[in-house]
């Protein structure tokens, strides 16, 4: 790419991991090198990989993950309020992916069962007001807001999220060759 | 150990918080309580999330398990992948692996640890390092890093590539691929692999000894505060072969207490259960495991970079063991426990991993076709562990009659530190926050000290156990509304 992007506005860029294991954030690095390319397009907003805690008005936000929990919902949101764009990113965000197993359980039951001391049988389920209260179920992203791109995966590769990423940033409607598209 | 998990009075102090904590894995806070003097009287790092994987997996069948809960971690997905496929190595029945499979279950796990010590390293924790714990917030990244020092930011992401693309010619991807099955592998590695891989490993190993050198170098510019900082003085532990080198694949148990007096050595890691024991707190997800002989107050041990390097004799490559000798030598006789020094070892460990890595490359049983066991009898319990980069992990299942599972135990690397990450930033609350006006810049000290053990939250939280339980209600103030006791 010959764009050096010195004197051009870059594009802001959001990402959040909510109930995922990281794998696409991690994908997302797994541009390797191309990563000092996109930082001559893109600046990062609000981002596990920055310090930057709570989102400011941006252009692109990834998301990774479904929403498990009441902090998960705020968090998507404020991404929602913020970004132009809002890209549901893997499995677990667009469907809930691996730990939605546990939507087919009730989660009382599992808080219960988690909880239950093995010698009294007594349950007692943590709830201080420090930790965000478990939803009934993993909700897919599109399930709380609106999703402007699903980009599918476990996790979508590196090579995926690239393309992906430079077609939107440079005005071009994105479009995944069939090598790039996997849904396992 | 500091007395600043619970304060005495929460009424009327301050609640300061750290949310998300960032540039680590997965999803934590820190609570802080000040008075109107800014002393520090409680500080706790919250585990946030709930998954439940330990339920969800009963009643999937054994063989599906390698594959599902690798899932649990991103970063480190073959850690899981490996651990899950030595317990049902044992339960499928199977004997021994065959060298090949070992040799390349071995060669995958490295590749592993080059990434993941590498991505920690580079991508998260040097902007503290290299700009200063309360410099600018924007720059304090690894796009900071690569516009400030493009060498050593192309040298960090070239080297966790090639860890990466270890993973992809084993397992088919770099993130949640295939290839541990019990029993074996279910693929060989092609000549034409071996190759690709071989052409850069020497400039791996080179770039490795490099980010030794310039972690001691950041050392040398204040070794008193690299020493001190976060201090938290626990016991050790870590996996050791038969000649008492650190073995991230397979061993025994062996701690040491914060004097590096011995506990127990070549412990069968199948007995773990005697062996620990966890404990639950209300203000937290994630479990506080101990050493059950030496009861819940003195029993917590770290694990990691840093109780690997100090419980080992030694290290089973030259330059690998040339550094861990330098570096246990800044103890003078004593273990080392500040939490920057896991920076160190952790780049000792990388050299370690690069060098062990090349070794396997230039084995001609790396390339071998015979990836399966001898197959036995099916058994009904398995135990996997191993040492993935953040520490011990052990996964544990038991399986009835129908291949189905009834049983989920895991105790993931970052839990076992969880006490120690604790003690770590309550000393740094004390000694930066007190009676001081808080910053960003110092909470980002409290941040750094989480940061050091590279913690993986989103592994920790799907780990849950069945415990005594305490619960404080507070309110917005952080007073004591009522407080729940369960299970004692």
């Amino acid at each position: 790419m010959s764009t050096s992007g010195q004197d051009k506005v870059k594009v802001r860029l959001a990402t959040t991991s909510l109930a995922g294991c990281f794998g696409c954030h991690m994908s997302f690095l797994d541009i390797d090198e191309r990563l000092f390319e996109l930082v001559e397009l893109a600046e990062f907003d609000r981002s596990p990989l920055t310090d930057i805690k709570h989102c400011g008005p941006c252009d692109i936000a990834l998301i990774e993950g479904g929403v498990c929990n009441s902090d998960n919902v705020h968090v998507v949101r404020e991404l929602r309020a913020n970004a132009k764009i809002l890209v549901a990113v893997g499995a677990c965000a667009i469907n809930g992916g691996l730990p939605a197993l546990r939507n087919k359980l009730d989660v009382n039951d599992i808080l219960t069962r988690v909880y239950r001391n093995p010698t009294t049988g007594e349950s007692c389920v943590p709830d201080s007001p420090e930790l965000p209260l478990p939803l009934d179920m993993v909700y897919p992203v599109n399930e709380i807001v609106r999703v402007d791109y699903f980009l599918p995966g476990c996790p979508p590769s590196g090579d995926a999220i690239w393309k992906f990423l430079t077609d939107l940033i440079l005005g071009r409607m994105p479009r995944l060759d069939y090598s790039l598209l996997n849904y396992d | 150990m500091l007395n600043l998990e619970t304060a005495q009075s929460p009424h009327k102090l301050r609640r300061v918080a750290i949310e998300p904590v960032s540039r680590v894995e997965g999803h934590g806070k820190v609570t802080i309580l000040l008075d109107e003097e800014n002393r520090v009287h409680q500080v706790r790092l919250h585990i946030v999330e709930f998954r439940g994987f330990e339920v969800f997996i009963e009643g999937r069948p054994f063989w599906e398990v390698p594959v599902i809960v690798q899932r649990l971690c991103g970063i480190c997905p073959v850690s899981h992948h490996i651990a899950a496929g030595k317990a049902m190595d044992v339960v499928a029945g199977y004997g021994p692996l065959t060298p090949t499979a070992e040799k390349l279950r071995r060669l995958l796990h490295y590749g592993q640890i080059i990434q993941s010590h590498a991505l920690h390293f580079f991508h998260l924790a040097s902007p503290d390092l290299l700009f200063g714990f309360d410099s600018e917030v924007s720059k304090r990244n690894i796009v900071g890093v690569a516009a400030a020092f493009p060498d050593l930011a192309k040298r960090g992401v070239l080297t966790r590539k090639w860890g990466q693309e270890v993973i992809r010619h084993i397992v088919g991807k770099r993130i949640h691929g295939t290839g541990v099955i019990p029993g074996g592998m279910n693929k060989p590695l092609h000549v034409e692999e071996r190759d690709a891989l071989r052409r850069d490993i020497d400039e791996i190993v080179g770039w490795s000894r490099e980010s030794v050198d310039l972690i001691a170098s950041l050392y040398e510019t204040n070794p008193d505060f690299y020493k001190r900082f976060g201090e938290a003085r626990s016991n050790m532990m870590g996996l050791v072969n038969a000649a008492g080198e650190t073995d991230f694949y397979h061993g025994g148990l062996r701690a040491q207490d914060a004097d590096g007096a011995p506990i127990f050595d070549h412990v069968d890691y199948t007995t773990y259960q005697d062996v620990f024991q966890e404990e639950t707190k209300p203000w937290s997800y994630m479990k506080f495991p101990h050493i059950k002989a030496l009861g819940a107050e003195n029993g917590s041990y770290r694990v990691g970079p840093l109780a690997r390097v100090q419980v080992a004799d030694r290290l089973s490559t030259p330059l690998a063991e040339d550094q861990r000798r330098k570096f246990v030598a800044l103890g003078q006789g004593k273990p080392l426990h500040g939490a920057l020094m896991f920076h160190w070892a952790r780049m000792i460990e990388m050299l370690n991993a690069a060098e062990m890595a090349r070794d396997l490359l230039n084995d001609s049983d790396i390339v071998g076709t015979d990836l399966m066991a001898d197959k036995g009898p099916r058994r009904g319990e398995g135990v996997g562990v191993i040492e993935a980069p953040r520490g011990t992990l052990f996964h544990h299942y038991k399986v009835n009659d129908d291949d189905l599972v009834t049983y989920c135990n895991l105790i993931v690397s970052t839990t076992n530190n969880n006490q120690a990450m604790n003690e770590s930033i309550r000393a740094v609350a004390a000694r930066f926050l007190t009676g001081r006006e808080v910053t960003e810049g110092l909470l980002n000290h409290i941040e750094v000290a989480i940061r050091a053990y590279d913690p993986c939250l989103s592994c920790a939280t799907h780990a849950l156990g069945q415990m005594p339980l305490e619960v404080d209600i507070l309110d917005a103030d952080g007073a004591l509304v009522s407080r729940g006791r369960k299970g004692d």
